[in-house]
């Protein structure tokens, strides 16, 4: 084995090959980066829209409480096939990469609402009454009062299912998006040592997730210090 | 825009479609469990351990942690019988969420340890307890309550994480639903019947787990 992987490694890192792994790291860093901007802003609505008061916006919340409850309970591979089948089935053409992004926004607008409302269900009522009897309006409240408070409470969970999104999209090669897992399959089809194709591709998603981890940590260690209610 | 939805074709086979969801739940309990057992193991390691030990448990943790369990079990699926080790697809893939789970589990089950404080030892050595009771009425309890919330959230999350295995022609339920979707081409229905089986699934385990935490060790739980 290990004379068959030394015997392999000039072959396999060659100039060519080597862009080829940046290139599919660059498309799975863009999934899950876009993915996950979008999800924090559609998530942030949800929230928005979770809170409001009234008989006449309940649907409104139902639903939200619905999607969230529903779409976090079930496997992201299944809700690839599904975005899959129904842009195919009513005849939408959209590329494997947008089938996948799509994906990744379904599943992460659900989780991130849930951290966001989290992070805001922390801030303790009485801010909320003294931005209330001034006068505040609900932009203003959450842009002034709440949200300065309230990231510093989002921010490391966030990171953690940011680094949880890069590991979950090994799952859109399944869709032939060409990114990382998909091009480390490709070299192990083309007859590579499964254990220098992928092991490069393991790596990659360290070299990708761990500073990450380690920022979402850190930003723990320090914020959790300084939260004061 | 011409797409007839047709659930009724869809509806016999979903007998076949829950005999998976028993396959994914063994799955997900087997690896669960097994995983259980690495991460006490490393939790104590960790805790406990010298210097070294300590190391080493990192370095699997952060390693099995911070890469995708897919391309871990390619590894193990495509990768060991090169070393002359041929494991089943249900094999391989039980054996990489189990790495996969100890790393986590590790972590969580650590942060249980740590939630025991030294005064409170001293508090049930001063009352006079016994070792056995010392565990029983101190220890267990402080460590079922820290570790209840993340432990149930854990369950879940592998159980969603066994629908890999449909990749490596598994026939658990994710398997099946490809199989089925391949042989009836109703596709999307196929996969709406699937993910609600996967919704029914955990809400289901989540209410049992919240039930088990409040009655045997006093936890608060949310179902939702």
């Amino acid at each position: 084995m290990i004379d068959r992987i030394i015997d392999e490694i000039p072959r396999f890192f060659t100039w060519y090959n080597t862009i080829f792994f940046l290139q599919a790291m660059g498309v799975t860093l863009a999934l899950s980066l876009i993915g996950c901007g979008l999800g924090s802003i559609f998530g942030f609505a949800l929230v928005y829209g979770r809170q409001t008061r009234g008989r006449w916006f309940t649907p409104i919340r139902i639903l939200i409480v619905g999607y969230v409850e529903v779409f976090r309970r079930i496997p992201f591979l299944v809700i690839l096939f599904i975005v899959l089948f129904t842009t195919e089935g009513f005849g939408v053409r959209v590329s494997f990469f947008g089938i996948a992004l799509i994906g990744i926004c379904v599943i992460s607008t659900a989780y991130i609402s849930e951290i966001i409302r989290a992070g805001l269900e922390a801030i303790h009522q009485n801010q909320w009454d003294a931005a209330e009897a001034m006068n505040f309006g609900r932009v203003a409240t959450l842009r002034y009062v709440i949200m300065p408070q309230a990231w510093k409470v989002i921010l490391p969970p966030a990171f953690a299912y940011f680094v949880m999104f890069i590991k979950d999209t090994a799952l859109a090669s399944q869709m032939g998006v060409l990114e990382l897992t998909r091009v480390a399959k490709i070299f192990n089809d083309r007859g590579y040592s499964p254990f220098l194709t992928f092991g490069t591709c393991l790596l990659l998603y360290f070299i990708l997730s761990y500073p990450l981890t380690r920022l979402g940590q850190r930003l723990e260690r320090r914020l959790a210090s300084s939260r004061n209610r | 825009m011409d797409y007839t939805f047709q659930f009724g074709v869809v509806a016999k086979h979903l007998p076949y479609l829950i005999g998976g969801a028993w396959l994914s739940l063994l799955l997900a309990f087997l690896a669960f469990w097994a995983g259980a057992v690495i991460g006490l193991l490393g939790a104590m390691g960790k805790t406990f351990g010298g210097r070294i030990l300590y190391r080493v448990i990192d370095v699997y943790v952060v390693f099995f942690t911070n890469t995708p369990a897919l391309v871990q079990i390619y590894v193990i699926f495509y990768g060991l019988p090169d070393v002359g080790i041929v494991l089943s697809p249900f094999n391989s893939v039980l054996l990489g969420l189990t790495l996969n789970c100890g790393a986590y589990l590790t972590e969580i089950q650590r942060a249980g340890f740590q939630s025991v404080r030294r005064e409170e030892l001293e508090a049930a050595e001063t009352l006079g307890m016994s070792l056995w009771q010392t565990v029983r009425y101190v220890i267990a309890p402080h460590i079922a309550k820290t570790l209840y919330a993340p432990l149930s959230n854990f369950y879940i999350w592998i159980v969603l994480g066994s629908s890999m295995a449909g990749i490596f022609a598994v026939e658990e339920l994710t398997g099946r639903a490809i199989n089925v979707s391949s042989s009836t081409f109703r596709t999307i229905e196929v996969f709406t019947y699937t993910a609600g089986i996967y919704v029914v699934l955990t809400v289901v385990a989540s209410a049992l787990l919240a039930l088990i935490g409040r009655h045997a060790f006093r936890v608060k739980a949310r179902i939702f």
